[in-house]
């Protein structure tokens, strides 16, 4: 077995073991490449039946509309069962949540709204699609990571995970979230892509875009964003490494069109992939500090 | 084109000065896998601490807290790759009170990567990192003989200690022993051949990373697929369809293959084997499968299925080393709940025989509490029959956890003798 083969046999046998062990799981569904390839093994895992579960999109109000097309498109051609839960109804009920200012952002807001949706129609585990490679804290997760009553990550307190057995014990009120790519890489994702010959929002390839240049980032002129005096709007080519919101969601500039061009570009490329994301670069613990609020 | 690359895990221990974080930092930039954004961020945290060198443990230590304490405390999972092999490092600690963490790093490994001071010898460090990889059966070792600037490079520094290590090895179980005298510090060895130890031949730490053999580390042997979910599609294309699905956990299955189900024991045939609807000839660990059986039996997530000839151990009674890792004090007749495989039942501890001394490996048998990060072998009474093989013919079927009914914390993990 070749290394992709070997990671995709783990995710499959992670999704199948919470099928078994929870009574109501969902996928967390944003349209990015990461919950597109996870949708992929989730239709694999339990071939020729229907994926046993749900999924949801966190919808912040500030996506990249071709995501939101494609999102709908995938939805459709799958028959897959989508619920989404809308940053703004969470926004309408406590008005004071949203963050203010040039760099105002949904994106801690997200966490809201996400526990609101688990609560409301009980999900018991939430299956993500976070990786160990992307982010300091996120290499300390477990497959299997328990979340208080709260929906709070307690890092220093985590259960240990030995071998394939994993346990998904909890008390009433508790949920988990499950990580079937944790042992993925950026290169393994794009590799899997290419050999799935999986589609993706056109915003992962190169294209021309009106950008603005901020903090040494280069984000996408939108309605979402408010302009500051200094900025100057500049027409680039540019691709996306990962699919957040459009207010924080860096581009690089890149001629790669295809996923064999982008597997080029990574295996070259000097930084990383969060590194174009302004929710990571707000404190050295920004996404500690996210996470254990229960951000996914 | 990446159809040869295959996946090495290996596991790292150290503590704070051993140059375990310097190795790894020196694994990453060596092999571009460190990017300059990570590199720059540690730089300005560095310069903001006062240091006048780049702290690679930064890199390593993914926890506010664990930052600033500068103490690795959690198992850490770190990723690069080469043309030929895609690594998964488990970056535990190396510190006695930390055991269950490095347990939990070494559950996995194929590789278990032991760091000596070259000034300070084997340590007793050295000997606990050494007996927790024997005793989680981690097939290779390499042991890296590290800061050899600091003794000139001497070859009959390196050769005393690989001497000294050799003697107290013997005790232990692990058969592929490898020895690298390095510098993480100055990058001699690690990856690029060192100019300073013409007299050593035995290849640089990465080239044996890269090299050694590890396809015979799973059990090729004895045929093991657990069920663990049952693929049942209800719809009218697929009225009849049952697929078994599961990781296969030892030896292989092949179309046309008489099996023998557990527990109930009825025998059938294999009918097809599935990846995704796709047929397979034969699979084998740890493939991801999904079989189809020529008769209509009853079968369910918890049940085996093995070759009719090749049967492991049935019992209610568990012989087993276990890690405890709870802070209560483990006492005889506790219940708990034991998963094997993908199998869970009840289980009582009948009887603590004794504890090991980590340092020395010379069992206890006097002892007044056993507690967090001790190890002992102890015995156990499930509520059913678990089917199992030992620990040391197969790690997937020989392996359980103990989890804490009232509590729901995992408390122990346990190697079946």
């Amino acid at each position: 077995m070749n290394h992709i083969d070997e990671l995709e046999a783990e995710a499959i046998f992670i999704l199948r073991e919470v099928a078994s062990k929870f009574d109501n799981p969902v996928l967390l569904f944003s349209g990015g490449k990461d919950s597109i390839v996870l949708t992929r093994l989730a239709k694999k895992a339990f071939y020729p039946a229907q994926i046993p579960f749900k999924l949801l999109h966190v919808d912040t109000g500030h996506n990249f509309p071709e995501t939101l097309e494609f999102r709908d498109n995938l939805i459709s051609n799958m028959n897959l069962d989508l619920v989404v839960g809308y940053v703004q109804d969470s926004i309408n009920k406590d008005p004071s949540i949203e963050e203010k200012g040039a760099n105002a952002s949904r994106n801690s807001i997200q966490t809201i709204t996400l526990l609101e949706m688990i609560d409301k129609h009980k999900f018991d585990v939430a299956i993500g699609g976070a990786r160990r490679d992307e982010e300091k804290s996120r290499a300390k997760e477990r497959f299997f990571s328990h979340r208080d009553e709260f929906g709070q990550w307690s890092p220093k307190n985590q259960r240990p995970e030995l071998w394939s057995l994993f346990n998904s014990y909890k008390s009433h009120g508790e949920h988990f979230r499950v990580f079937p790519l944790s042992n993925w890489t950026e290169l393994d994702i794009w590799n899997y892509i290419n050999n799935e010959e999986l589609e993706l929002p056109s915003l992962y390839f190169s294209h021309k875009r009106d950008c603005i240049i901020r903090d040494n980032m280069i984000l996408a002129k939108s309605d979402y964003i408010k302009l500051k005096e200094s900025d100057k709007i500049k027409e680039m080519t540019v691709r996306y490494r990962t699919c957040g919101d459009m207010t924080i969601t860096g581009a690089i500039e890149s001629i790669a069109s295809n996923t064999k061009e982008v597997i080029n570009e990574i295996s070259l490329i000097n930084t990383t992939e969060r590194g174009t994301r302004a929710d990571d670069k707000r404190s050295e613990s920004a996404m500690e500090d996210r996470k254990i609020t229960g951000y996914f | 084109m990446n159809s040869e690359i295959q996946i090495l895990r290996f596991t790292t221990a150290g503590s704070v000065d051993d140059g375990k974080s310097t190795l790894i930092g020196r694994l990453l930039l060596d092999s571009k896998s460190l990017y300059f954004d990570q590199l720059e961020s540690i730089e300005q945290i560095s310069k903001k601490k006062g240091f006048d060198y780049i702290d690679l443990s930064l890199l390593t230590d993914g926890l506010k807290s664990e930052r600033q304490q500068g103490i690795t405390i959690d198992v850490a999972y770190r990723y690069f790759s080469t043309p030929k092999r895609k690594f998964i490092i488990a970056d535990t600690p190396g510190h006695i009170q930390y055991t269950r963490n490095m347990i939990t790093g070494a559950s996995t490994a194929n590789l278990a990567l032991i760091l000596i001071d070259a000034r300070k010898g084997i340590l007793e460090q050295t000997k606990r990192h050494s007996f927790i990889a024997s005793i989680l059966k981690i097939p290779h070792l390499i042991v890296c003989i590290n800061k050899m600037d600091l003794v000139n490079y001497s070859e009959s520094v390196y050769n005393e200690i690989v001497q000294n290590y050799q003697d107290f090895f013997s005790k232990l179980d692990i058969h592929d022993v490898r020895f690298v005298p390095i510098s993480a510090l100055n990058g001699d060895n690690v990856v690029n051949n060192s100019e300073k130890m013409n007299w050593y031949n035995g290849g640089t730490l990465m080239y044996n990373l890269e090299n050694l053999y590890i396809s015979s580390d799973v059990n090729h042997l004895d045929a093991r697929l657990p069920v663990q979910y049952v693929i049942r599609p209800q719809t009218h294309k697929f009225g009849d369809y049952r697929g078994y699905a599961g990781k296969i956990e030892g030896g292989a299955f092949k179309k046309g293959d008489r099996i023998k189900l557990l527990p109930s024991g009825f025998m059938t045939t294999i009918k097809a084997i599935e990846i995704n609807g796709k047929n397979i000839e034969e699979a084998f660990s740890p493939m991801s499968v999904s079989v189809t059986l020529k008769d209509d039996l009853d079968v369910s997530r918890g049940d085996m299925i093995v070759k009719e000839n090749n049967v492991p151990v049935i019992s209610q009674d568990l012989d087993l080393m276990i890690c405890w890792m709870d802070s209560a004090y483990l006492k005889p007749r506790k219940k708990v709940i034991i998963k094997h495989t993908t199998n869970e039942c009840m289980g009582m501890i009948t009887d603590i025989l004794y504890k090991l001394d980590i340092n020395t490996l010379h069992s206890i048998k006097d002892f007044e509490d056993f507690k967090l990060n001790d190890i002992g072998r102890i015995k156990i009474r499930s509520s059913k029959p678990l089917f199992y093989d030992s620990y040391k013919k197969n790690r997937h079927t020989g392996s359980i956890i103990l989890i804490d009914p009232n509590t729901n914390a995992t408390i122990a993990a346990g190697m079946i003798i």
